[in-house]
This record gives C-alpha cells, structure tokens and sequence, in this order.
C-alpha cells in the first residue's frame, strides 16, 4: 500500500467502511501505542502489520492516568512515557509513517489532558499536517468536546464519540448527532483488556443501535482472537484489537505479528 | 441551636453541565455518564423528600454526634497576641474527621437507590474509615481503594478498616497514593456500574460529585456560622481550612459565601517548599500548575509540558493529591477565596503547638491550616476572630510524625 493518499480525514474512513462493506467484512483497526516497546518497534510494527493490508490504525498517545484502561494497555503507555514518548512525538511518529508510504487511515487516541496541555487547535491542526484522519478521546463525551468540535470540523478530521451497553437513548443521540466518522461502540461495562468469549448480547446491542443510527459501528474493548474476528462479522462495520497484541507482543514481535495477520484473515474468511 | 444538617439554600453553582465558572464538568468515559445522570437525578429527588432528611440529621445526631462544637483556642490565641482563634471540632464528628459527614449522606443515598456494593477511595485513610464506618451502619458491602504508599504510612486506618468490615485493596499503580486510587476506584465503577455506588470522598471528579460532596460537608459551615455569632456576637475576619480535595474547606465556606467581610483562606501542602518542586500547591506553582483535566473535572492540574500528572508531596497523605476541586478553583478566580500554603515543617510544628497549647493533637491535614493560623493571626486586631476548620484529628499520624521528629 505505497500509493499516495487521494483522501484524508472523514473522507478516508468512508472509503474504508465503503470498500470493507464490498468486501463483507468489519474493518481491522489494531491499536498501536507510540513508544512502546520502544519509538523505533512501535514505527516498525506499524509497518509491517499495515504491509499485512490491514484496514486502519488507532495510535495510542500515552497518559500517566488512563481511566479507561486496564492493567495491559496502563502498562505498555507506563512504558512509552518512560522512553520519553510525548504528543508531539507521536505526531512526529504519524508524520513519518505517511511519508514511508503508509496510507490507511489513522486516528490519533488519547485522553484530554495531554491534547489540552499541547492546544487543542493546536493538536487538530498539526494532527492534520501529520497525516492523521481522526481522533478519539477516551474522557471526553460529546458535551465536553466543544474545544475540539470546530477545529477538527474545520479540518475535516473525524471526531470519534462512544457507545456503551449502559447507553440510553438519549445518549445513543447526542453521540451520533455529534461524532464524525463512526461511532466506537464499547462492548461492555468495563476497561480495556483481552477477553476470552465476546459478550452474548452484542447481536441484540448492535440491533438497538443500528435501528438509532447509520453510522458506521466499530467495536472494541476485548476483542482477542481470530475466532472473536469471525464472530464480528456481518455485525460491526470495523473492530478494534489493542490488548490482546500487546500480550502477544510480551512473547515477541512475530508473535504479535502473527495473531495480528490471523484476525486480520479471519474477518476476510 | 437550630437543627442544621444541610444548607439547603440554592446555590446558583454549579451551573446544569457541572460548571463553576470555567471549572468542573464530566470528563469519563460514556459508559460511566448514565449512572452519572442517575446519580445526579437520585441526589435531586433525595434532596427534595423531607424523610431523605431527617433520616440523615437523625444520623448527625444521633450516631456522628453533631452538631460538633466551637473550642475557643485561648493559650494559642494568647500566645500568638493577634486574633481570637476559633477552632471548628470536625476532628470531635465519629471516626475522628468531618469525612463522615459525607459518607453518611451519600451512604442514604446509595442505599435510597438500592446499591449494595459500594467503592471509595482514600489517602490518609479518614474517607475510607468514614465510608467503612457508613456502611457498617448501613449494612452495605464496602471496598476501598488505597495507594501502597497511604497504606504504609496511615497504618492505624487501615487496621480500622479491615475492622470496620471493609476491604481494602492496595493500589500498586502509577504513584500508589490518592490519585492512582481514584483511577482503581474508578476502573471498578466503569466495570460494575450498573451495580455499583462510587462514594467519593472530595469535592472533586465529575458533577455531580463535587456539588453533592460539597452540600453533604455544609453542614460544617452552616453550624459554625451560627455557633461562632452565639460565641462572639459577630461573624468571624477570617475562616481558614486546609485544601486537598478541598471538601472540608468547602463545607466551611459555603455558609460564608455571601458575607464580603469573611475572608476565606484554604492551606495547600507546600511540602518541601515550592523550588523543591515536591508539594501539592496547585494554586501557588503556576509554573507546574495550570488548569487541566483530572479525574473527570476541569480544573488546576499538576502536570508536566506535556500534560502528563506529575507526581506529588505532602507530609500528609490526604493533601497529597495533583488536582483540586473546581469550585476552588472557581473561588479563587473569582477572587472571593485566597489560597496559600504551608511546608511540611510549618505544618509538623503547628501540629506540636496544638498539642501542646491547647491538648487537641490535629490531623496532619488539619495542621497546615493551624500553621496558617499561626501565621496570620498576630498580624491581625486583638479583637479579631479567625475561624479555624479542625477536620480531623491526628492519632493517625503519630507514627509518621514520631518518625519525622526523632
């Protein structure tokens, strides 16, 4: 995938749920953290798994306090704060992977604190210039979002709200009237981690939300295996894997290489 | 006195997002809004049911022993040679700090909106004594989140915890004090929301926590304003608290946020000093101190350039904490609140001092407000008074302070 990007920012993620969804299949996006293990391995395993073709890439901007994340993904941005990795540092990350020819979208994702000390317009402009399609904020629910809502408009970048199981309808609302893009949808009360089995009620939890919206629905938190990937399909538009590579990562590179080369032919399957 | 538990007057703040001013809101993740939403409308119903009420003033009464009293502070007041010192007996409420006061009141409510597992958080140890103590009485279940830190260093309240029936969890993460236990607790609430109550223990995090936490530690204030004119005949120059969260000094305040010739002071821990960079002055180190996001408010935050929390020192585990509640925040804006600080070593020697002046041994929180105290009084008329909150009492410090001073 050397070409050079036609398009970018919301148009980017449409033309990747477009070409998925004439494929019938969910999109692949693995989550990759700058900085851990290190700068140069997480630029490398970027690479290699977007060589695999996979749909698109969630770029983890590290945080000392990630309330939404449990001891596997708390961990492994531990580290990359400890290599010294910073926002600008993973804008920087997105900047060279775009000039070495990478060209799924990618969606910067980190908590509001770090991306309010950089600027917020700041942030949505240079996140723009980097090459960067999207962002997602873990803590910041759409009637936060103000200070990001005009400039990533402005710059056509997505702005990607989430859904819960406990959402109501009137949650279910105001996130679709304000996200661009898709809508992560979170599978289950909880914080990120692998999972054994997907939640039994995913099928009836899409129904409610599909009958709310059109958006695209990407899922994630506990998304593991190859067989997770199968299930999905037919009911999400793209998942999310995060936790699950790292553990594999913690084995080894090829490791985390493999089982993301796996789940990405098991949702082609 | 009047039965006072709760000042109901309305306050205009926070606004229906959880603003004060530019400060405050509900930064968390959407899995946790509805049971905000649920929260805020179930503290809006209790707050409106007479019965929600009395139960909980019966309580004060009853079971907290309030209204705690007013202690004339006559050998410190003399010894200083300055104002009148009048001290706020929260360190006298059961279990030894004004925290009870809070956990009683959310305690009903968990109880109001048939919760049974409930989680807190805790530095010193005072909240999560306060909520164990809460849900004994309450026959609720109870897990409190500690740092490794705390728990090493507030060794008595851990004891008095696990007696109390509580479970204390150790929290090993980031800073393992008050902070990465806030993070743990709340990682369990967006995990078992649906069954859970998360009773916070400051007026900080997202709304409604720190209007709720604030109105439930009014009572400090609303009892004192009263007490102090039957005491004096007139309100006092100054009301002084000590600010970590900041729920006790807010508690005080409140009932004095109208009246212009009150001047209201909260004491930051200035641990080893500001140029030591070691301390938990949000307002006073503007240079690591800017507003922020911190554990689902807007407000200052500790932080390094690149917003990443820095970590913190106090002598005294529950001022050591990187943010600070928003209506603080707000106050100090609006300049109707002043913050200033005092070291670790003004705050061990106030802690001497009352002791030895006045046989009251204060919460090593309770002494940096004491050390202010100290400070401003003799700069102050003969016939001043300055109203001192005591939000708790220090035997839960004495290992830390006989290892500090020997």
């Amino acid at each position: 995938m050397t070409h050079p990007r036609q398009l970018h920012g919301t148009a980017a993620l449409d033309a990747m749920f477009a070409r998925a969804r004439a494929e019938q299949r969910a999109a692949f996006l693995p989550y990759f953290c700058i900085g851990y293990p290190n700068h140069a391995e997480s630029l490398r395993a970027i690479e290699s798994v977007a060589a695999a073709g996979v749909d698109g890439f969630e770029i983890g901007i590290p945080f000392s306090d990630p309330i939404a994340d449990g001891p596997t993904i708390q961990a492994a941005t531990q580290i990359a704060l400890e290599k010294g990795v910073t926002v600008r540092k993973c804008l920087e990350a997105v900047r060279a992977l775009r000039e070495k020819g990478l060209a799924q979208p990618m969606l910067m994702m980190g908590y509001a604190n770090p991306l309010v000390a950089y600027g917020t317009d700041r942030f949505v402009r240079d996140a723009r210039d980097a090459g960067a399609d999207g962002l997602i904020v873990p803590d910041l629910p759409p009637e936060e979002a103000s200070m990001f809502a005009e400039s990533c408009a402005r710059e056509g970048l997505a702005l990607i709200f989430f859904l819960a199981p406990t959402s109501n309808d009137e949650r279910i609302g105001m996130a679709t009237a304000n996200a661009t893009g898709f809508i992560y949808v979170v599978s289950l009360t909880g914080i990120t981690g692998a999972r054994k089995e997907l939640p039994a009620y995913l099928t009836d939890y899409f129904a409610r939300l599909r009958a709310k919206t059109d958006m695209p629905l990407v899922l994630g938190f506990g998304v593991s295996t190859p067989d997770h990937a199968r299930q999905l399909r037919g009911l999400t538009d793209g998942f999310i894997v995060a936790s699950a590579l790292i553990r594999a990562w913690e084995r080894g590179f090829d490791e985390m290489r493999a089982l993301a080369g796996e789940i990405f032919d098991a949702s082609r399957e | 006195m009047t039965e006072i538990y709760i000042d109901t007057e309305i306050s205009d703040l926070p606004d229906a997002r959880g603003y004060f001013g530019e400060f405050g809101g509900r930064f968390v993740p959407e899995t946790i809004i509805p049971a905000l939403d649920e929260l805020e409308s179930a503290y809006a119903e209790a707050m409106a049911d007479s019965a929600f009420h009395q139960r909980l003033s019966h309580l004060q009464r009853t079971y907290t022993g309030r209204p705690t009293p007013i202690s004339y502070a006559r050998r410190l007041s003399e010894r200083l040679g300055g104002a009148r010192i009048y001290l706020k007996r929260e360190d006298l409420a059961h279990t030894g700090a004004h925290k009870i006061n809070n956990a009683l009141g959310q305690g009903l409510l968990a109880q109001r909106m048939g919760k049974r597992r409930i989680i807190a958080e805790t530095g010193a140890g005072q909240h999560g004594v306060g909520t164990a103590t809460a849900m004994a009485l309450l026959g609720l279940e109870c897990h409190v989140y500690m740092g490794t830190i705390d728990i090493r260093r507030q060794q008595p309240n851990v004891f008095r915890m696990k007696l109390l029936g509580a479970e204390v969890i150790p929290v090993e993460s980031g800073s393992r004090t008050l902070k990465d236990a806030i993070n743990e607790a709340m990682r369990d609430w967006v995990t078992n929301v649906e069954t859970t109550f998360y009773l916070l223990g400051s007026a900080l995090g997202p709304h409604p926590y720190p209007k709720m936490v604030r109105d439930f530690q009014s009572v400090i204030g609303a009892e004192a304003r009263e007490q102090i004119q039957a005491l004096t005949g007139r309100l006092p120059d100054a009301c002084i608290a000590c600010v970590g969260g900041g729920s006790n000094a807010i508690g005080l305040f409140h009932a004095f946020r109208d009246d212009a010739d009150t001047e209201l002071i909260g004491v930051e821990a200035g641990g080893r000093g500001i140029e030591s960079q070691e301390h938990a002055a949000r307002f006073a180190d503007l240079d690591i101190s800017r507003p922020g996001i911190l554990h689902g408010a807007r407000s200052y935050v500790m932080q390094n350039e690149d917003g990443q929390i820095m970590e913190t020192h106090s002598v005294s585990a529950g001022l050591d904490y990187p943010s600070v509640g928003p209506e603080h925040a707000h106050l100090r804006q609006l300049e109707r609140a002043y913050y200033t600080l005092a070291t670790d070593d003004e705050a061990l020697e106030a802690f001497q001092v009352l002791s030895k002046l006045e046989g009251i041994i204060p919460a090593l929180e309770s002494a940096h407000a004491v050390a202010e105290a100290i400070k401003r009084a003799p700069t102050m008329p003969r016939d001043s008074v300055l109203l001192l909150n005591l939000s708790g009492r220090g035997d839960k410090d004495l290992d830390t302070v006989i290892g500090l001073l020997s």
